[in-house]
């Protein structure tokens, strides 16, 4: 069992990953929440046995990994913890999928087995770009420009409330956990009996750390909104940014690259 | 439970965006009106609580594995629908960015099945009825155990109709549901039993936040069931009206092109850049039909047009095998995918060696 204290490591390091200092980095957050949904969109969007004409959309997250710096391997690694859900899910597809779609030779590959590899392309996919938005992005910046492309603001001060105070409370969490696995011994202890009283009394904890946070706001003269330095503006590069990706996906959507490719290959080959 | 972006076509995931989009919105309205601004960081640290409370395991009794509570109707109990419902949102929205938990598309769904069900449906129908005016540990402790366990089928199913229009996935619908439904009665009870303790805990250690939360809101009146109705209606024709036609139209449309052409090849039919780039692909691809198996054509053209109204799922299954066919399975196809892999990566590399350089 992953210790409370790493995964909290794994997520302040992926949160630390966007305080880096590239053109990426820079770029006005709405630009890169676009790029990402419009990639999303045309990856989700193809059909369910298409395999090949996805593998040039590698190309996206993998320039987006170098322009921005972010650590490659830690990248591929939290893509590798696909989501168990779509293996459970696509794992049936081989078997109710017997159709044979491609014949090489003697061996004949079914479409189960083909819509199961799309299933996992996409799903690395989509994983990755999320990752990668957040990498090059940080939470906050892409609540910003979330609420700057209309959503509701108080959701997004929830949103940023719930950020701000996430770490203090896993903290928090994590100590009492802790506490409770050392009075244990291991084995006594962790089961139901302790365990409603101690979320109770960390969500007592919370709710007069709750009542204390908002004394302190309404001393400082908290209306409902925060207060940021706006430093981004939607200009020329962010422009270029949008457009040229949309363009990019728009054409590797619309024709299928790889087969171009293999074939130009086995025309120049002889 | 959650939901994924690789299983989703995208007219249910917009479907399923448009509606909690909606959803949000008007809770973000209704908080605001509420003018109560303790409930801001209420809302805000109890999402954080949230996510604490998930990374804390107990022991399950007599099976040695663990489980950790879940979440949604605590809050919607301490909260009252609208707030929890932002709450439980912004909670997966935090853990889509960070975690990779669903998807960025899937987020709709997500935020559908885990927190409109709870606050919406589950917590005005049946909670708020079993507990009544006069809020007893007894009343409280059967409530908050049904409703979880409600809550939770109700949730996982609404994974498998989203799985099930999306197509992506050929898991029939009665395998998936008896997967789901079943592991998610054992979830359920065991959400429910942390759900009453924690909720007991709180009203032995803090009845009046209880009480508070159940007195101050008028709610089970008619106001929250008219928005309940709107919303399921709403959420019925987006995601059933929406994605039955936009996966059934592209099969009308082949299927008249089939009748048209007698050959379902849509290819041809468009203009401008992609006309252009076919083109050249045609110019330029001398293998594009190299070991295809064109089974499945002739058989839809083959069937009338009553029998394609009768089956939903499998015109578009078949469309999609001839898509699959016609396209990209070929041996240039998979060959060209290596390439082209090997090219980003190669890319991303020198890129980055530059960007070291400078």
């Amino acid at each position: 069992m992953p210790s409370i204290e790493g995964a909290l490591l794994d997520f302040k390091r992926l949160d630390q990953l966007a305080t880096g200092d590239t053109a990426i980095h820079h770029l006005d957050p709405r630009a890169k929440v676009l790029v990402t949904l419009v990639f999303i969109v045309s990856v989700i969007s193809f059909g369910r046995y298409e395999l090949t004409a996805m593998a040039p959309f590698f190309i996206f997250p993998v320039v987006m990994v170098a322009l921005g710096n972010l650590p490659p391997l830690y990248i591929v690694k939290k893509i590798m913890l696909l989501c168990p859900f779509v293996l459970m899910v696509g794992v049936f597809n081989p078997i109710f999928d017997r159709t044979i779609l491609v014949q090489f030779g003697p061996i004949g590959i079914s479409g189960g087995w083909i819509s199961f590899a799309s299933i996992i392309a996409r799903s690395a996919l989509t994983v990755s770009v999320a990752l990668i938005l957040v990498g090059l992005t940080g939470f906050p910046a892409i609540c910003w420009a979330l609420e700057r492309l209309g959503m509701p603001q108080a959701f997004a001060v929830q949103l940023v409330f719930l950020y701000r105070y996430i770490f203090v409370l896993t903290d928090e969490g994590a100590r009492m956990a802790r506490a409770r696995e050392l009075r244990s011994f291991g084995v006594k202890g962790l089961g139901m009996k302790a365990y409603g009283p101690l979320l109770g009394h960390l969500l007592l904890r919370t709710w007069s750390r709750a009542e204390r946070i908002h004394m302190a706001m309404l001393t400082r003269g908290f209306t409902g909104e925060f207060h940021t330095r706006n430093e981004f503006r939607f200009g020329k590069r962010e422009i270029l940014f949008l457009l040229g990706w949309t363009a990019v996906f728009a054409l590797l959507r619309l024709n299928n690259c790889s087969q171009l490719c293999g074939a130009l290959f086995i025309r120049i080959l002889p | 439970m959650h939901m994924a972006d690789a299983l989703l076509s995208p007219a249910v995931g917009g479907a399923m965006w448009a509606v909690s989009a909606g959803a949000i919105a008007f809770s973000s309205q209704k908080v605001r009106k509420e003018l109560d601004d303790r409930k801001v960081p209420l809302m805000g640290v109890l999402g954080a609580f949230l996510f604490a409370a998930q990374m804390i395991n107990f022991t399950i009794p007599a099976t040695g594995s663990s489980g950790h509570l879940g979440g949604g109707l605590l809050l919607t109990i301490l909260l009252g629908p609208h707030a929890a419902f932002l709450t439980i949102a912004s909670v997966l929205v935090v853990q889509a960015l960070f975690f990779a938990d669903g998807g960025l598309l899937a987020l709709g769904c997500n935020i559908f099945n885990m927190g409109f069900i709870p606050a919406f449906i589950v917590y005005p129908l049946i909670h708020k009825r079993i507990v009544g005016n006069e809020p007893s540990q007894a009343r409280l402790a059967a409530a908050t155990m049904l409703s979880a366990i409600i809550g939770l089928q109700l949730g996982p199913f609404g994974v498998v109709l989203e799985t099930l229009f999306s197509g992506i996935s050929s898991l029939p619908f009665s395998t998936f549901v008896l997967l789901m439904q079943p592991i998610h009665l054992a979830i359920g009870i065991i959400e429910g039993v942390v759900t009453v303790a924690v909720v007991s805990f709180v009203f032995k250690a803090r009845p009046e936040i209880l009480k508070g939360a159940l007195e101050a809101r008028p709610i089970g009146g008619q106001p929250v069931r008219n928005v309940v109705l709107t919303f399921l209606v709403a959420a019925f024709l987006a995601g059933g009206v929406v994605s039955w036609y936009a996966s059934k139209n592209p099969d009308g449309l082949e299927w008249a092109i089939t009748k048209v052409t007698g050959k379902a090849d849509l290819e041809g039919s468009k203009q401008g850049l992609h006309g252009a780039l076919a083109a050249l692909q045609e110019a330029t691809a001398f293998l594009p039909d190299y070991s295809f198996k064109k089974s499945a054509e002739p058989k839809e053209a083959a069937m009338p047009a009553g029998e394609l109204k009768k089956d939903q799922a499998r015109p578009q299954g078949e469309q999609k095998k001839d898509d699959g066919s016609k396209l990209g399975t070929s041996v240039s196809g998979l060959l060209g995918s290596l390439m082209v892999l090997v090219l980003a990566f190669l890319c991303g590399f020198l890129l980055k060696k530059r960007g070291q350089a400078v």
